[in-house]
């Protein structure tokens, strides 16, 4: 095991940048999750840290070692493909033992090793299947299996989850996190789906468009978005985002909405009277009552069960604002309701920039 | 009515079928006829399916009194080298193509196309040209040289589209697990490419097999002939020795014969996996 230092790593191939100077530090034995859309670079800078890509400029060191140059067999880490890559004219145990076997590792060794790992994984009944014979879960796990079978330095991941259907993603989901908390080696870990990137990482590493836009905790990163881009991404249902004018004058800090519609804010924010400014909230913090005073009228357009609770898309001031409250029947589609943001809960942005500002 | 309908569209297709294995099969059994019908029937009987009798004098002859088993060992040694040899080069230019982008490859693509364009009727006597200095006209290496050379660029670009088949991840993991890129080349990648590359032998062997023209205008000697211009020998000045040269020709079918008989598992599998790809 060991700690990964990344330092204004940058990718180009020919004139089009990928990756524009990422710099990150995982501790020894850490789950980090690099989150963000499809096409952001995050597979990019996974295959620069194990050897696939040239690194174009900055540093990777592995355990203090700078890396930049060795090749990928050198590095010591290992890594779980999104389409799992078995090698189809070995067995299970082939595949898992392959690493080994060209370290010339001891027959008993090796041995040893794949059926603790088989036994880990419940792999043990599958031995000598070839991968064409296994279900979609099974693959998986002997793309695990391959991994743990050495102790390398640092796991990689490169959205191992993609491939499985919901259920047993969240199953595996669930796997992997023991896995981590049984091995405690150092993991990062590649997804664009933020449910996973909340519920295995210890760190949260957000990025967008090649760029970080924050590195967080999960909950960090949920209840406090350092951008309009970690809001929106982050949190299912999506953050309501309200574009408005920011009013500082008299001493009573607010955001107008247009239509007449004025929210109160808490405390000042770091910026200007008169400023573009962009108002989130989350759809669970959204109150949703009957005409009380001091709120928004709204009018109920579409109610969506989801059993775990219920998702309101209310009409106000222009604009669809989504309530999300595990009650249910709460309202239904025609009726005036009102509408209120608790200003504790109400993230701030920067319309232009997009940066968090109060 | 349905199901009529496609009883006899299926009947139809396995008609047609048949009647194109016919048409393909008949000069091969009319060869056989021919080297089974001893000489005093041949031009006797009229056109008749099989001779009212069946001889293998002219097998014993051929075999045991003639240059053909010379012949015979001179194509096989030809054709298998080539064929060895074309596979190997083959399959290291076609995974550098497939996997490596490197400066000049559109430059070497377009050359190798470029070799496939020209009628090799043109190309006989430049090459006789510049083999002669070197003493490879009537010799067999000089023969390996120009079949390798003339099928490296074909075969080339056959076993890129086997590699473009296999996916990269394959490699990538195999390095990551501790190979080298040679040996997950040789490990990894070539286990999963045997199909591709039976199907380049089969087909590198059989046109080296078969040649004619530059076998006949590189070597002029017996002792460096191969069984295609070995067969000419019988034609002579006065006559053709249809029984015997058809003979020679059975003989000459048996190791193409066998050859794909045992490659042949791979080879649909290799064919078709290419047809797909490529
Ligand atoms: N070999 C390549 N040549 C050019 N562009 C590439 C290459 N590989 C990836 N890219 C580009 O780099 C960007 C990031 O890719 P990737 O890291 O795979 O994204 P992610 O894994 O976040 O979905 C994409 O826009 C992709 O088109
Ligand atoms: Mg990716």
């Amino acid at each position: 095991m060991a700690s990964i230092d990344i330092k204004d790593v940058r990718k180009a191939y020919g004139s089009v940048k990928i990756l524009h100077g990422v710099d990150l530090t995982i501790q020894d034995g850490e789950f980090v999750v690099l989150v963000g859309p499809s096409g952001c670079g995050k597979s990019t800078l996974l295959r620069m840290i194990a050897g696939l890509e040239d690194i174009s400029a900055g540093e990777i060191k592995i355990g203090g070692k700078r890396v930049n140059e060795l090749d990928p067999k050198d590095r010591d880490i290992a890594m779980v493909f999104q389409s799992y890559a078995l090698y189809p004219h070995m067995t299970v145990a082939g595949n898992m033992s392959y690493s080994l076997r060209l370290r010339k590792t001891a027959k008993e060794k090796i041995a040893s090793a794949i059926s603790g790992a088989a036994e880990k994984l419940s792999l043990t009944p599958l031995m000598e299947r070839r991968p064409k014979a296994l279900s979609g879960g099974q693959r998986q796990r002997v793309a695990m299996g391959r991994a743990i079978v050495r102790s390398p330095k640092a796991f990689l991941f490169d959205e191992p989850l993609s491939n499985l259907d919901a259920r047993l993603r969240e199953h595996m989901r669930g796997e992997i996190k023991k896995l981590h908390q049984d091995l405690g080696a150092t993991s990062i870990y590649v997804t664009h789906d933020q449910i996973e990137a909340m519920t295995l990482a210890d760190r949260i590493v957000a990025m967008n468009a090649g760029i970080v836009q924050q590195v967080g905790s999960p909950l960090d990163l949920y209840d406090r978005p350092a951008n309009l881009f970690v809001a929106g991404f982050m949190g299912s249902p999506a953050m309501n985002m309200f574009e408005g004018t920011y009013r500082a004058t008299d001493g009573a800090p607010r955001v107008e909405l247009g239509q007449g519609v004025t929210v109160a804010l808490a405390g000042p924010a770091s910026t200007a009277d008169g400023a573009r400014v962009t108002l989130g909230i989350r759809p669970e913090h959204v109150v949703v009552g009957k005409n009380e005073p001091e709120s928004i009228p709204a009018q109920i357009d579409l109610v969506e069960p989801t059993g775990f609770g219920t998702i309101l898309h209310a009409n106000a001031f222009g604009s669809d604002v989504k309530a999300f409250s595990l009650e249910r029947g709460l309202a239904a589609r025609g009726d005036t309701v009102s509408v209120s943001f608790p200003v504790e809960r109400i993230h701030l942005f920067d319309t232009t920039t997009g940066s968090r500002i109060g | 009515m349905r199901s009529n309908k496609r009883i006899v569209a299926t009947i139809a297709h396995r008609a047609a079928i048949l009647c194109y294995v016919a048409f393909a099969l008949f000069p091969l059994f009319w060869v056989l006829k021919i080297s089974v019908t001893p000489n005093d029937l041949l031009y006797s009987e009229g056109v008749r399916l099989w001779p009212s009798r069946a001889v293998f004098d002219h097998f014993d002859f051929v075999i045991r009194h003639s240059d053909f088993p010379l012949f015979f060992r001179n194509s096989m040694i030809v054709s298998l080298s080539t064929a060895v040899i074309v596979t190997i080069l083959s399959s290291l230019g076609g995974y550098a193509m497939s996997r490596f982008s490197f400066r000049g490859k559109f430059w070497i693509v377009g050359l190798m196309l470029l070799t496939q364009m020209f009628p090799l009727v043109m190309l006989i006597a430049p090459i006789f040209k510049i083999l002669s200095p070197l003493g490879l006209t009537n010799s067999l290496s000089g023969l390996v040289l120009v079949y390798v050379a003339f099928n490296v660029p074909f075969a080339t670009f056959l076993m890129q589209s086997f590699f473009d088949g296999i996916p990269k991840d394959l490699e990538e993991a195999a390095m990551i697990d501790g190979a080298t890129r040679f040996m997950a080349f040789r490990q990894i990648i070539l286990p999963l490419t045997l199909p591709g590359m039976a199907a380049t032998l089969g087909f590198v062997f059989t046109a080296a097999w078969s040649e004619l023209l530059f076998a006949l205008m590189l070597i002029s000697g017996v002792d460096a002939s191969t069984f295609p211009v070995g067969l000419l020998s019988f034609v002579s000045k006065f006559s053709v020795d249809f029984g015997q040269m058809m003979a020679a020709g059975v003989l000459a079918l048996i190791p193409a014969c066998l050859f794909f008989f045992f490659i042949q598992r791979y080879l649909v599998q290799g064919l078709t996996a290419g047809a797909v790809k490529g």
